[in-house]
């Protein structure tokens, strides 16, 4: 951002030509940024002095302090258009902190420090860029009037002015002509500095606030895929579940008083009323792994146990919780636990998994031990990488230890303040 | 019995009702939610109450609360929770007061006729009943100094045990003699320090060790 502001258009820093177009241009700009800058700069000293007098009177304050924003903004972008158009420099727009509603806007524009800088940019125009001005001009109108005045008068023998004086004159006319592009120059650059520095975007607090966005729409998120984790799992208890559970019992009824049916009418109910039943099961291991119920209910602790009695393999479980961790927290680790079991069944021929859970140092700490064949990589399955995304979609660590022959550790920590 | 059923769904509400009916209970009321269940065990006084964890209005543990509440108001009326999970907390919470009277089943055993009419009496006649599931969970639980005395055997036995079961239940289930049970359980109730309670509440007592050492 240095760089950038310190370069200045080739119009201020290119081979010194007084009479050039650019001379002019720069002139221009510097006449007509004094009239701007003092223009819109007592109009917003006027409007910070009646707001601090207003104050008292909280309305007429609210009132004056609105033209102020408006003011502030509405000339910062004039004052931007007038580089572009005599300098040719393009200052880009700061962006506004986002907001929805008029008074959060207005709240939210008093604090933003592009505002103050703006405003500050229109206080330093009424006193520089004026100042600037009136000096320029003083020189372009200083130098015509030394290099004509004296000579037309000697040239007229009028009252006592000699050669040597009308000669003097003419000379230093002639000097502060070439000054005052000069002067133009340099007021023009040190504006144009001042400018960028407070008009433009402040690059770093855009970036500080771009990534408090994004880290906002990545909470949203996070919390909509656990809504939609929870409302599938409302769906399947309140409807599957529940027709399933009905078949099985009216199966169940039906093979206790069907016993003077046919054999192989027997047969098929027999055989229905176990698929149903293995139905039910396998849907509920489906379910405990999307969001349980117990989750919301009674937290992380509570809900463990259920998922850790339902590992293939045999599984041990210690939670060491004082107090809580926070909603989004409690529902990353659960699928923690509930992938690394997943996996462990399927890849790790492993024949105990330890799984602790743990609060440290402000962090909750998930380990997932097996004694099985080692050699998980997260680069390799789809398993551990889904792991690893949805750990870092709240800013926590994943970390592997698997060498090939085991055993394996997962450990896992997310930040858990509070 | 006199039964109370309270269960959302009117599919397996309007099926409970059927399945009892027709093993020989009376059904006194059925309802949707946990106020009327309230409400109807108020004015019936039933034998047992067969009621749904997650009910109208939050689908959270409505039913369990309105059990743990009548236990509380009604000792003598036995309950049995019914539920598309078990969870281990919520057993804890269920059999905080040791007094029998108590079940906790996955609603998976609707399935099975005769245990479920089995588990109602065995309730209703004072006992508890805990769903394997239940069990299961408890048992991965890294328990500290007093369960981890017990042997594999012994916490099988246990787990059973919790399940309701009798001696000779056990003994038919893990094929071990009827005498082998009865020394696996004075063993259990040696190291978990019980031997000197009464004893048919030992038994219980045991179980809720478990629960309470979570």
């Amino acid at each position: 951002m240095t760089t950038r502001a310190s370069r200045l258009p080739h119009s201020l820093t290119g081979r010194y030509a007084p009479w050039s177009g650019d001379s002019w241009r720069t002139t221009t700009h510097v006449l007509v940024g004094g009239v701007v800058g003092v223009a819109t700069g007592s109009v917003v000293l006027t409007l910070i002095i009646l707001t601090a007098v207003l104050s008292i009177t909280v309305v007429f304050a609210l009132g004056t302090l609105l033209a102020l924003l408006v003011c502030v903004h509405g000339f910062a972008a004039l004052q931007r258009s007038r580089f572009d158009a005599f300098l040719g420099v393009r200052i880009a727009a700061p962006a506004l902190p986002p907001a929805e509603t008029w008074s959060r806007r207005l709240v939210a524009d008093t604090r933003s420090e592009t505002t103050w800088r703006q405003l500050a940019y229109h206080l330093f125009a009424l006193v520089v860029d004026g100042a600037g001005a009136a000096l320029v001009a003083l020189a372009w109108a200083g130098g015509f009037l030394l290099m004509v005045g004296p000579v037309t008068a000697w040239a007229l023998g009028g009252a006592g002015v000699g050669l040597v004086a009308a000669l003097g004159g003419a000379v230093a006319g002639m000097v502060l002509l070439f000054a005052a592009p000069w002067l133009a120059r340099g007021v023009a650059a040190v504006d144009l500095v001042a400018a960028r520095v407070l008009l433009g975007p402040n690059l770093r607090a855009e970036l500080a606030q771009r990534v408090a966005v994004v880290e906002r729409s990545r909470a949203d998120l996070v919390a909509a895929a656990d809504a939609e984790r929870r409302r599938i799992e409302r769906d399947l208890h309140d409807g599957m579940q529940q027709r399933l559970v009905a078949l099985a019992m009216n199966l169940g009824f039906a093979r206790a008083v069907g016993g003077d049916l046919p054999e192989p009418v027997r047969d098929a109910v027999t055989r229905s009323h176990h698929d149903a039943k293995q139905a039910l099961t396998e849907l509920r291991q489906i379910v405990r792994g999307l969001y349980p119920a117990v989750l919301d209910d009674r937290g992380l602790d509570a809900a463990l146990s259920g998922l850790v009695a339902s590992s293939p393999v045999p599984a041990r479980l210690k939670v060491d919780l004082p107090r809580r961790p926070p909603v989004a927290i409690e529902a990353v680790a659960y699928f923690v636990v509930a992938e690394s079991l997943a996996n462990v069944a399927k890849h790790a021929f492993a024949s105990q998994v330890d799984v602790e859970v743990r609060r440290a140092a402000g962090q909750l700490r998930v380990a997932v031990a097996d004694n099985g064949c080692g050699g998980a990589r997260p680069e390799r399955g789809t398993g551990l990488r889904g792991l690893a995304q949805r750990v870092a979609s709240v800013d926590g660590r994943l970390s592997v230890d698997s060498p090939d022959g085991g055993p394996t550790t997962i450990l896992v920590e997310l930040p858990c303040a509070s | 019995m006199r039964v109370v059923i309270a269960e959302d769904s009117v599919l397996l509400r309007e099926g409970l009702v059927r399945l009892l009916e027709l093993a020989g209970e009376r059904v006194l009321a059925a309802v949707g939610d946990a106020d009327a269940l309230l409400a109807a065990v108020a004015e019936d006084q039933p034998d047992i109450v067969v009621a749904d964890v997650r009910m109208p209005p939050g689908f959270t543990d409505e039913g369990l609360r309105a059990a743990v509440a009548i236990r509380r108001a009604w000792p003598e009326v036995g309950v049995l929770v019914l539920s598309q999970y078990v969870e281990e907390r919520y057993a804890a919470e269920l059999l905080s007061r040791p007094a029998g009277r108590v079940g906790y089943l996955l609603k998976d055993r609707v399935a099975e006729v005769a245990e479920l009419v089995e588990a109602l009496r065995r309730v209703a006649a004072g006992g508890t009943v805990l769903d394997p599931e239940v069990v299961a969970q408890l048992l991965v639980r890294q328990h500290g100094d007093r369960m981890a005395r017990l042997t594999a055997r012994e916490a099988q036995v246990l787990s059973l045990m919790a399940e309701g079961r009798s001696n000779t239940g056990i003994a038919t289930r893990l094929g071990i003699s009827h005498s082998a049970v009865a020394k696996h359980v004075n063993s259990i109730f040696t190291k978990l320090d019980l031997a000197l309670v009464d004893d048919d509440h030992r038994r219980v007592l045991a179980v809720l060790q478990y629960l309470r050492s979570s």
